[in-house]
Order: structure tokens, then sequence, then C-alpha cells
């Protein structure tokens, strides 16, 4: 009897184990599936031409396979919606974690849940039906579909995961800290930003890390409203192509060479994603250590 | 006191933060509010109840989205009955079994990782995987199981946490084994976890489109729940994509961006009632 508890025991220890195990299997999966599927294109189109070749022509007579554009969309999209993005997110986390008032908080703080859970889709709509137009009307261009209107879109939609984390550091900050500043004559303002805001500087980076990791993984919003061209970001008001949109739009109807340069791409999007949330952890457990 | 005292680009620089807060805080609002009102506004008003209880159709000339509300809580049902158990069972080992901290630490990495991978990358993957012959609902849900794994397992942990060590040694004393122990005294008190990673995962599926445009495909076929698991059908967020780029019509466009709206709404506040009633509780 008792032995047979024993192995009762063991085994619903051996199954909690593979369940346990499950995240780390499919990290695996996704790691290898990627790998397995992307390396063939690129040692065929060759790893130097596919990451700095400045044309991608896939359907063409002689296709090219060049990804820099790509790359560099990526690159400046993610750049400007930090640029726009982080003071805002930033500033209104200040304001949200020490200095509104408690009905205020409460209001502001449902506003930034409800940015957080508004489908990608949705962002996108509103921007193909407002800012593109609008941006048209401005800069007088013949089409508003470009970089700019991306990275404006791109910007309002990692403002919750900004505010959020930001928060978070500002709170963790010792109440000592804050009362020590204002003990000595500082005014709440300037303990805000000398005191608690240096004092919380790992975890804002982290925030700004988890902006840029949404921004350059972010596909829908960004394909409804940059145009989807291939071309080399010369300005912002050209029409451009993500990472992330090159794979989404040409994966229905693509085959052969050209399906298998779509999962190389995405191979080169995922490693940009695993250094990332590398840089995130790191400023993470800085905060941890710190507080 | 500290007017008089402070001197003048003091005084400059505490306005200008000041302001600058408000301006931010107030820009976030506006941003938020615009948004809900121009969709709200525009979309309330194309809602019709024919559009909600058909399917489209050439010959009637009409665009219904019943089969994209069913394929959308299909695909929500599908996904939380896999994911839940996959989620607690591996919230379940790490806080009562685990006893290797390396191995903790890889498992939360990974969970981490899972978190911040874009989900065009869980589509591709997804598609490679679970889509050899075709897409369909069923491959859906697989792909956003993998995704709700991290948020599920999350919740669960958190929750598994705040069980007493007293209660389970409570159990143990009385001669339960650990899986009696765990059966009978540890899950009961995490349904909170669970219930809150639920309404987590919902709010996620149905934000979704990226990952379930190769692997659930973009159908509009009215079915029952079996059938309909086995076929391709576009969600909510999919068919407003699929509109929104073909469509001229931009009424029904406006009318699903406006009921996404609503449930993402709907959504926040269950969340949000669901952590201040767990909150109280536990008090």
């Amino acid at each position: 009897m008792a032995q047979k508890k024993k192995w009762f025991e063991i085994a619903v220890h051996g199954v909690f184990l593979i369940l346990g195990l499950i995240t780390v299997g499919c990290v695996l999966l996704i790691t290898v599936y990627l790998v397995i599927s992307g390396i063939p294109a690129i040692r065929q189109i060759g790893l130097i031409p596919f990451l700095t070749g400045k044309v991608w022509a896939s359907t063409a007579a002689e296709p090219q396979y060049g990804i820099l554009p790509f790359i560099l969309t990526s690159v400046y999209g993610t750049a400007g919606a930090i640029v726009l993005g982080v003071p805002v997110g930033f500033l209104t986390a200040v304001y949200l974690a020490k200095a509104a008032p408690k009905k205020v908080r409460t209001v502001l703080e449902s506003a930034v849940s409800l940015l957080a859970g508004i489908p990608s889709v949705v962002c996108g709509l509103v921007g193909m039906l407002v800012l593109v137009p609008a941006i048209r009307k401005t800069f007088r261009l013949p089409d508003g579909a470009s970089l700019l209107a991306a990275i404006i879109v791109l910007a309002v939609m990692i403002l919750p995961s900004i505010i959020k984390v930001s928060v978070t550091a500002l709170e963790a900050v010792p109440r000592e800290y804050e009362d020590a500043s204002l003990a000595l004559g500082a005014t709440p303002v300037e303990t805000y930003f000398r005191v608690s805001v240096p004092a919380a500087k790992s975890g804002i980076a982290a925030a700004v890390v988890l902006g840029v990791g949404r921004a350059i993984g972010e596909a829908m919003a960004v394909m409804m409203v940059s145009g989807n061209v291939p071309n080399m970001p010369g300005s912002i008001f050209e029409s451009v192509r993500f990472l992330t949109t090159a794979v989404a739009s040409e994966m229905s109807y693509s085959s052969g060479l050209q399906r298998q340069a779509l999962f190389s791409i995405a191979l080169v999007l995922y490693l940009f994603i695993l250094l990332i949330n590398a840089a995130l952890n790191f400023f993470l457990k800085r905060d941890k250590e710190g507080s | 006191m500290l007017k008089k005292r402070a001197s003048a680009s003091r005084r400059a620089y505490i306005t200008l933060m000041r302001t600058l807060m408000l301006a931010a805080a107030v820009l976030t609002c506006a941003l938020v509010l615009g948004m809900m009102g121009y969709i709200l506004g525009n979309g309330l008003p194309n809602i019709t109840w024919e559009m909600l209880s058909t399917a489209p159709s050439y010959l009637a000339n009409r665009i219904g989205i019943l089969p994209d509300i069913l394929s959308t809580l299909y695909i929500v049902f599908a996904t939380l009955l896999i994911v839940l158990p996959l989620g607690v069972g591996a919230a379940i080992y790490l806080n009562e079994y685990a006893a290797n901290k390396k191995l903790v630490s890889v498992i939360e990495y990974a969970s981490e990782t899972l978190s911040g991978i874009p989900s065009i990358i869980y589509g591709l993957v997804g598609m490679l995987i679970f889509c050899k012959s075709g897409t369909s609902l069923l491959a859906g849900a697989l792909t956003l199981t993998i995704m709700n794994l991290p948020t599920v397992m999350r919740t669960a942990q958190e929750s598994l946490k705040t069980v007493p060590q007293s209660y389970r040694e409570g159990a143990f004393a009385l001669g339960a084994g650990k899986w009696r122990t765990i059966r009978t005294v540890v899950l009961p008190s995490c349904v909170d976890g669970v219930i809150t990673g639920c309404i987590l995962s919902i709010g996620r599926i149905l934000g979704e489109s990226a990952a379930l445009l190769f692997t659930a495909g973009s159908a509009h076929m009215l079915y029952g729940f079996f059938e309909g698991m086995q076929n391709a059908g576009a969600t909510l967020t999919v068919a407003l994509y699929f509109y929104a780029k073909e469509s001229s019509d931009t009424g029904v466009v406006f009318a699903i961006a406006a009921i996404l709206m609503l449930l993402t709404m709907l959504i926040n506040f269950a969340a949000d009632l669901a952590g201040r009633y767990f909150r109280r509780k536990q008090e």
C-alpha cells in the first residue's frame, strides 16, 4: 500500500515537472523552428547580401532579396516612437505615481489600461482614417501613409507599457528618500525629479526597453499606416515596410525561395527580440537588487 | 515661506516640470478619450441586428459578422480550455515542487522570453507547427495557447504564493500526501489567480490579429463548435483588418471596431472588479 502510494506521488511529481518545463519547451520549439526554416534562404542568398542588400524585389523576374530597407525602417520607426513616446509616458508616470490626487489617479489609471487593451487593428484603423489623411493634408503629400504615421501610431501604442513599468518602479522608491529630500527643503516637484526618478532609473530604463520591444514587434497597426512599399527609408514622409510587415504582407501568396526568405526575416526579427529581452532582464534585475 | 526664499530659477524649474507633467497626463487622457469617442461615435450607429445575426452574403449584398463573433468565442473558449490546465500546472510545479533554484530561474526566463515574442512570430511558428493541413480555428487556439501561457502561469503563481504555509503543514500533519494536499488545500485557494489569468487572456485573445492571420485563416462561415474548430475562420479583429483593407464600406469596419472597443472596456472593468474583490478578500 505504502509502496503504491509512493509510486503515485512520484508519477504526479513527474506530470507537474513536465508541465513546469512546458514554457522552456515552447521557447526551444520556436527557436528551433525559426532557425531551421530561416537558415536555407540565408545560405542560398548569402548572409552579407541578405542583410545589406538595398533592394527587395521578391516577385521580379530576377528576384532580389536585400532586407536592409526593412531593418533600417524598423530601427528608425522604433527610435522615432521612443523619441515621441518616452517623454510623454515618463512624465505621465511621474505624475501618476507621485503627484496625482487620488481621484485623478484612478481615472488616469483606467485610461492607461484601456489604451493597453485596445486591439492593434483598431489603433491601425484610427491611424488609417484620421492620421494618414491629416499627414497628407498638412504636408501636401500624394499619400499620407508614411514612416511618420507609423511612428506616431507606435508611440501611442507603447505608451501604456512605458507608463505601467515606470509607475511600478517609481512606487518602489523608499519613502524615506523622499521624506529626507523634503525635510532638507526641496519642494515636492524637485523631490520627484531629483530624488525619486534617479532612484528608479533602472526600472525606467526597463520601461524604455520594453517599449522598444513592443514597437519593433508590432505588425498589424503599422501595416495599415506605413504604406507597405519596400523603400529605403530616406525621409519620414516616404512609404516604408517594417521587418514585421514584410513577413505579414507576402506570406499569404509566397512560395519557394521567397517564402524561405520571409522565414529568414522572421529569424532576424527574433534575434532582435532576444537581444531586447536580455537587456530588459538586465535592467529589471538591477532594479530589484537596487531597491 | 518657500515662495519668498526660492530663487527665480528654482521657481521656473518647478513650474516648468509641473506644467510638463500635467500636459503629458492630459495628452494621454485625450488620446484615449479621442480614440474611444471617434470609434464609438462612428461605430455604434452602424451596429444593426441584421449585421450581428447573419453571415455575409454576396447575393443579398450584405456583410454579416455572426460567423466572426462565433469564431472569436470558439477561439477564446478553446484557448482557455487548453491553456488553463497547462499554466496552472506549471505554476504548481514552480511553487510546490521545484527545489532546484537554477531550474526555476530557467523556467522563469523562458516564460519572460515567451511574453516578449511579438505576435507575428507566434503566427509564423504556429503556421509551421500546427497548420500542416491548412488553417483552422484549432491551430489558432493552439498558437494562442503558447502566447497566453506566461500570463496564466504568472497570475496562478502569484495567488499560490499567498496560500499560507501553515495550510499545507496542517494537511501534511493530518496524513495527506503531497498530491492530496495540493488538490484539496492549495488548488482551491488559487481560484483568484486563475480567474484573473482568464480575464487577462480573454482580453489578449480578443485583441490578437497577427498571430491568427496565418493560423486561423480568414473565412466567414457559420459552423457549430466542433466543426468550426476544424475549419478556418476569421475572428473579429482579423475580419476588421480585411474589411478595412478591402471593403469600401466603412460602416461595417467601424461597427466591428466599436464592438471590440466595448469588449475591451468590459474586460478592463471585469479585471478591475476582480482585482479589487480579491484584494479585499485577502485582507
